[in-house]
């Protein structure tokens, strides 16, 4: 059988086609054009090669940058998921607690970052904010710029207060399509509280939780908005992050080849490493 | 294996029960015996699963006590209580292998290994599972899950009492006929009491020694098929089983004689009847005789269904089912008589002891 070749077909991708070049395509490959070239202004580019990416690779900055931020989302990683799955199976599931544990859940959820950052900047102020003023009572040596662990703890504790939530509406959801019998059927078969988690609630949670991590994984790698709000990356540089360290680069040196190139390097990081969980996630089920 | 009994158990779920219309089981008061194989049978909602949570202790009755071999367990948990349940939808652990799956409950109670082993394997071989023993219990068929599900209610050899809650609707038919008759046989030789949730009127009669019939909450009738289909207690109960269900027809009594209609019927004995009471006598299809010669019937269908002929009639302004065999001439000027033996008399739905013993 001849297959019929109609290249009228391809005007039907066309609007898409278009819609992603704009969005992606066309964007991603202006970066690339910088990163490759170096430029004083005037419209006048000189080409570079692998300049800036040697650079970049080369340069402690990133590579700090870059340990911070891996740091930084595996501590977050290791506090939400768990707390999430801790929390989900706490809430109650069903009566009137129902909808107020979940629009509780969802609060945080529906703030801008910036006004995030913004609500733990001054919650964490000494002089005015709650936070900063009490734990100064109770005697806690605690100031966010001055002290990068003091920075770190109100970076991390604003992220686990932000997008934990995320992490319990996800279980919750995988946790409530578990039918009653699976429970009662359990309470039979004599299965401890342990074995019910083990083996009835964390496998129908587990394609929640596979979300859940890649999200947060994600979402944690570029964190921008909530540290530089609050720290600024500071103090010194000890929360900037790759994403904070990029704008620096870019917008304030004006230095768009290396940041181009770090872009780049960046994005392939990510790429990567989202594969890489999501390859091991899902590998278990591939087994036996 | 036990004895259960059910002492005045009453259940509802509302908070405060007042009248009979809040109560979702209506007084339940019985002796089930030892090693019996019970089926618990009645249309959707008329309690039977209710019981069966009670006795697996998944519910605890709003009033009354529940007793194993004279053991009081009503406020014992499920776990405590050495029961296993087996339930509509299909229970595994998609993580286990199957054979882990079989070995969960027994490991749970903390059996040696090669106890846990010998039984498991057993097992596999009669619910046929044993090729099958190394795989992930996930991607199996419904009725391979359903077996499984089935399994671990069998491998525990010091159970008390095993409960069904229709097992078997998402099994294919002609895998039905297989897992009843493997019930039926593990019946035998294990000497469980078991206890069998069905609406499925062949499954609770192919099944059980004894059929339990519930109807509204209350238990209507407890006994062999043939006393259910012979002697039905209660109207719904004639209604329920059997295939065409048994006739009602509106009566009068006056000393022994019936009369339906113009129809006058004579009864052997002389039955003792409230003066205010609805009347009705009932029939099996089964036993009303087609002929030249009775009382006269206007037949308005008759319905082949293959070995015989169920006749759609009216008498004396009463629809009226017969089933006649199949060859059975269907006469021009239809007439017909009534077993005497297999009549029964109902009083305000109430079976009225005739005498006639057949």
């Amino acid at each position: 059988m001849n297959k019929t070749w109609n290249n009228k077909a391809w005007f039907l991708v066309l609007p898409v086609l278009l819609l992603v070049a704009f969005s992606a395509i066309i964007p991603l490959m202006t970066v690339v054009n910088y990163s490759m070239q170096d430029t004083f202004g005037n419209n006048q580019f000189f080409w570079a090669g692998t300049d800036w990416f040697t650079d970049v690779l080369h340069s402690d900055r990133f590579w700090n940058a870059l340990a911070r931020n891996l740091i930084f989302s595996f501590v977050i990683l290791a506090i939400e998921i768990p707390l999430g799955i801790f929390v989900a199976l706490n809430m109650p599931k069903k009566g009137i607690g129902v909808p107020v544990c979940l629009v509780l859940m969802a609060l945080p959820l529906l703030i801008p970052w910036n006004v995030v950052g913004t609500i733990w900047q001054v919650f964490g102020r000494v002089d005015i904010g709650l936070l900063g003023h009490y734990l100064r009572i109770l005697g806690v040596d605690y100031n966010y710029t001055q002290d990068p662990v003091d920075a770190w703890a109100t970076v991390i504790v604003m992220d686990v207060w932000h997008w934990t939530s995320l992490v319990v509406l996800l279980c919750y959801a995988g946790l409530v399509s578990i039918p009653d019998a699976y429970y009662q059927a359990a309470k039979i078969d004599g299965a401890s509280r342990w074995s019910v988690f083990r083996y009835i609630q964390l496998p129908k949670m587990k394609r929640v939780l596979l979300i859940a991590v890649l999200l947060r994984f994600m979402d944690s790698f570029m964190i921008y908005t909530e540290p530089f709000v609050v720290t600024g990356g500071g103090p010194g540089n000890s929360t900037t992050f790759l994403s904070i360290d990029l704008v620096k680069m870019a917008v304030g040196q004006f230095d768009l080849g290396p940041a181009a190139a770090m872009s780049i390097i960046y994005f392939l990081i990510i790429l990567l490493l989202s594969w890489v969980f999501y390859t091991v996630m899902t590998s278990q089920d591939a087994k036996g | 294996m036990a004895r259960i009994t059910l002492d005045h158990i009453r259940h509802a779920y509302g908070p405060k029960p007042s009248t009979d219309k809040d109560y979702a089981l209506k007084e339940v008061h019985h002796e089930w015996d030892d090693g019996g194989a019970y089926a618990l049978l009645g249309p959707s909602g008329c309690g039977k699963t209710t019981l069966l949570n009670i006795i697996s202790g998944l519910l605890t009755p709003s009033e009354g006590k529940i007793l194993f071999d004279g053991t009081d367990v009503t406020h014992l948990p499920t776990e405590k209580r050495n029961i296993a349940q087996v339930f509509q939808f299909p229970v595994i652990y998609d993580t286990m292998t199957v054979y882990d799956n079989l070995a969960f409950p027994l490991r749970n109670r903390r059996l040696p290994e090669a106890e846990v082993d010998k039984r498991v394997r057993d097992i596999l071989s009669m619910i046929d599972l044993s090729d099958w023993a190394g795989r992930k219990a996930q991607g199996l068929t419904a009725d391979q899950k359903q077996k499984i599900s089935l399994g671990r209610g069998l491998v525990r050899s010091d159970v008390n009492a095993i409960l069904f809650d229709e097992p078997l609707t998402v099994i294919d038919p002609h895998m039905k006929w297989v897992l009843r008759s493997q019930l039926k046989r593990l019946h035998r030789r294990s000497g469980f009491t078991m206890v069998y949730v069905t609406h499925d009127q062949t499954e609770a009669l192919t099944f059980a020694d004894k059929v339990v019939v519930m109807y509204e909450g209350e238990i209507v009738q407890i006994g062999t098929p043939v006393e259910l289909f012979e002697r039905p207690r209660h109207t719904f109960v004639g209604y329920f089983i059997g295939s065409p269900g048994m006739n009602f027809l509106p009566a009068a009594l006056a000393g022994s004689i019936i009369t339906v209609g113009h129809q006058q019927i004579a009864l052997a004995h002389r039955p003792e009847i409230a003066p205010d009471a609805k009347l009705e006598l009932g029939i099996r299809p089964e036993f009303v005789k087609l002929s030249r010669e009775g009382m006269p019937i206007s037949i308005s269908k008759v319905e082949d269904v293959g070995r015989q002929k169920i006749v759609r009639a009216s008498f004396q302004g009463h629809p009226l089912a017969a089933v006649v065999p199949e060859d059975t001439e269907i006469p021009a000027d239809p007439r017909v008589a009534f077993e005497p033996a297999a009549l029964n008399l109902y009083a305000n739905s109430w079976r009225v002891e005739t005498g006639a013993r057949p």
